[in-house]
């Protein structure tokens, strides 16, 4: 017997307000509001979350493993994001 | 390059680093992963329905509201592991069929029949105290996901096998003919649930590449091991015994010495033979056929609205 | 007097909430996919939630160390007063679904209400479940507008159940004596006042999901007066089991 598929959803959820949201898995749907339901169902049985997104894994777009040295080594050698690469007199305060 | 590709591979697991799905890794592995996964995902589902079995007669709202809040529990726990095994290049059809058609396993212990309201106890505390062993063990495993997976349904499973020894706890010290039945199912689940780590480490035939690439941390006779000296305890506490007259405390190896499992009582029940596996099975493809037309009816309708006016 | 009325009013509400919460139970690993079992679970887990608080606030009003544990599996059929809707089989999912759908509906209108009862525990009770309806019915009729507008199965399924469940939905909306005390002094709710609600919110989703909506035949009622359809005794005799072989056991 054949059986399509259901199309399969990540699952992102905020574990409170203000708080980045977080992957949390995926889950089978077949339109938006059962998605957003199931991710609710599935997820969330123990007050994990305040919110929910939910998107298509289709329409993740992600970066390969192959494309780990070209995207990130880069900026292994610019210290001078951070703050700690800049000489400051103690005795200035509020920097 | 797959020579190179293997020993980046090696040399990543070596370090504790985790593999993720879109990372190179040999096909064994994948295999390996995916007929691992996937039966334990398999025996997750399967295993709602012993339980399941007792939801509609638990003897109280609290007993019934923690029975179905746990095999609810068993369903979000196949469906973390599902997704695991999906990110493998597999899809949840495929693995539903391959559970089905009997070319995947699923713990043998579920073919085991729930006779009394004992076995909801027993199963808790034995069946998931044997998985918990086995799980907090996979935490660690080297593939990313079902890492990610399993410290989910560790983190959840913490009240599975409380819920069960308090069911035994209850039963033991109340009436004689309860005392009786918790008895009784102790004894008949014993067995089974030690032979739920597999076959001895001597004897396990994939034991060697899943120490190798950390699917495995620990082995099968160790966990074993583990989970009686936690339980031998735990039953003394309650009143029970365990139906093992080799069961011995070793003050050298500071371990229980245990008696012999009847390896050919579990190879039967692997193979078909045991009491239960046919239901399960027919009950498994009876609920997902019932269920097709539900969801064709829900494909159909999202079809219509995403290429009509609602999805504007 | 008041009290014991109370008390049947009570009792009646805990009823409707026990007995769909068992009927629901029984999918539990039977759902058409994994995540659908799950969330029939939840709905199951809030209604026995919900019995829990009311047959234990039952239980108070009765007195004499009763507990909602012995209204729940020490009762006879006789003595339940749960609407009939609530003990019907669950057939398929259709069924399940437009039995779910019509309770919803109604428990979201008539828990509205009971948030303002007189009654604190009441009002209390009422506005933790009236959360959870709200969720349940958005799923409910969600799926009747999946179902009716999805294949010709699924829409001839849905139509049916619909049809067959209709005659007890008259019930929902019927007072008795305790209702009408219970109105009267504030404590319960007057439903022939959410009918009209009910019915809007009947007839925009089922016309969404290109459904008919029968006509009113044969209505059938009796559930508060004890009367039930043959359905119940079964549902009892499982659910009872334990506690009826071993009455002097403790669980």
């Amino acid at each position: 017997m054949s059986d399509k598929n259901m199309p399969t959803w990540e699952v992102f959820l905020q574990p409170k307000t203000g708080a980045p949201f977080q992957h949390a898995g995926n889950i089978h749907a077949t339109d938006e509001e059962m998605a957003l339901q199931n991710a609710r169902e599935i997820y969330t049985r123990r007050q994990e979350g305040t919110c929910i997104w939910v998107v298509k894994t289709e329409d993740i777009v992600s970066s390969n493993p192959d494309d780990q040295e070209s995207f990130f080594d880069p900026a292994n050698d610019k210290l001078y994001r951070y703050p700690t690469f800049f000489k400051v007199s103690k005795k200035a305060k509020g920097l | 390059m797959s020579a190179d590709n293997e020993i980046i591979f090696q040399k990543k697991i070596d370090s504790g680093l985790k593999i993720e799905p879109k990372d190179w890794m040999p096909d064994k592995y994948r295999k390996h992963l995916i007929r691992q996964i996937s039966q334990h995902a398999h025996s997750e589902i399967i295993g709602m329905q012993p339980e399941g079995n007792w939801i509609t007669r638990a003897p109280s709202l609290r007993a019934k509201m923690v029975l179905i809040a746990k095999v609810q529990d068993e369903a979000g726990h196949g469906l973390y592991l599902y997704s695991a095994t999906e990110t493998l290049g597999i899809t949840r059809n495929e693995l539903i069929e391959q559970l089905q058609s009997g070319k995947a396993k699923y713990s043998s212990i579920f073919n085991y029949p729930t006779l009394t309201w004992a076995d909801i106890g027993a199963i808790g505390w034995l069946v998931d105290g044997a998985a918990i062993v086995n799980q907090q063990s996979l935490r660690g495993t080297s593939f990313g996901p079902y890492s990610r997976a399993m410290v989910r349904i560790c983190k959840e499973e913490s009240f599975h096998q409380r819920q069960g020894y308090e069911i035994m706890s209850k039963m033991s010290n109340g009436t004689p003919e309860q005392h009786e039945m918790a008895q009784d199912a102790l004894n008949r689940w014993w067995w089974p649930s030690l032979m739920m780590f597999g076959p001895h480490d001597a004897d396990s035939s994939h034991t060697s590449n899943a120490m190798k690439w950390k699917i495995k941390r620990e082995t099968n006779d160790d966990l074993r091991q583990l989970f009686i000296d936690r339980t031998v305890k735990q039953a003394d506490l309650i009143g029970l015994e365990i139906p093992d007259p080799d069961l011995k405390w070793n003050p050298e190896t500071k371990h229980y010495d245990f008696g012999k499992i009847d390896w050919e009582e579990f190879w039967e029940v692997v193979n078909g033979n045991g009491f239960c596996n046919k239901e399960r099975i027919n009950n498994h493809i009876s609920s997902h056929e019932e269920g097709q037309w539900v969801r064709e009816a829900a494909l159909a309708y999202a079809e219509k609205t995403q290429n009509g006016v609602e999805n504007e | 007097m008041t009290k014991e009325l109370l008390y049947k009013y009570v009792l009646a509400l805990g009823d409707d909430a026990l007995i769909i919460g068992q009927r629901l139970s029984q999918w539990a690993y039977k759902g058409p996919f994994l995540e659908e079992d799950i969330a029939l679970s939840n709905i199951s887990l809030d209604m026995f939630g919900r019995a829990n608080l009311f047959l234990e606030y039952a239980a108070t009003l009765k007195g004499d160390g009763a507990t909602a544990d012995e209204l729940a599996f020490k009762r006879n059929e006789r003595e339940f007063c749960n609407h009939i809707l609530c003990e019907q089989p669950n057939g398929n999912f259709a069924d399940t679904m437009v039995r779910q759908f019509f309770l919803d509906a109604f428990n979201k209108l008539f828990l509205q209400k009971l948030i303002e009862s007189k009654d604190e525990q009441l009002s209390a009770i009422a506005q933790k479940s009236i959360k959870e309806t709200t969720y349940h019915l958005r799923h409910s009729s969600k799926w009747i507008i999946r179902l009716g507008d999805g294949t010709a199965e699924s829409h001839a399924k849905v139509q049916s159940a619909i049809n067959n469940l209709w005659m007890f939905t008259d019930e929902l909306f019927e007072s008795n004596k305790i209702d009408h005390e219970m109105v009267k002094q504030k404590i319960g709710v007057d439903c022939s006042l959410i009918k009209v609600e009910w019915d809007k919110i009947i007839d925009e989703v089922l016309s969404e999901a290109t459904l008919s909506r029968p006509e009113n035949s044969n209505m059938l009622s009796g559930g508060r007066a004890g009367i039930h359809t043959e359905h119940l005794g079964h549902l009892l005799s499982d659910m009872q089991y334990l506690q009826r072989a071993y009455p002097d056991a403790k669980w």
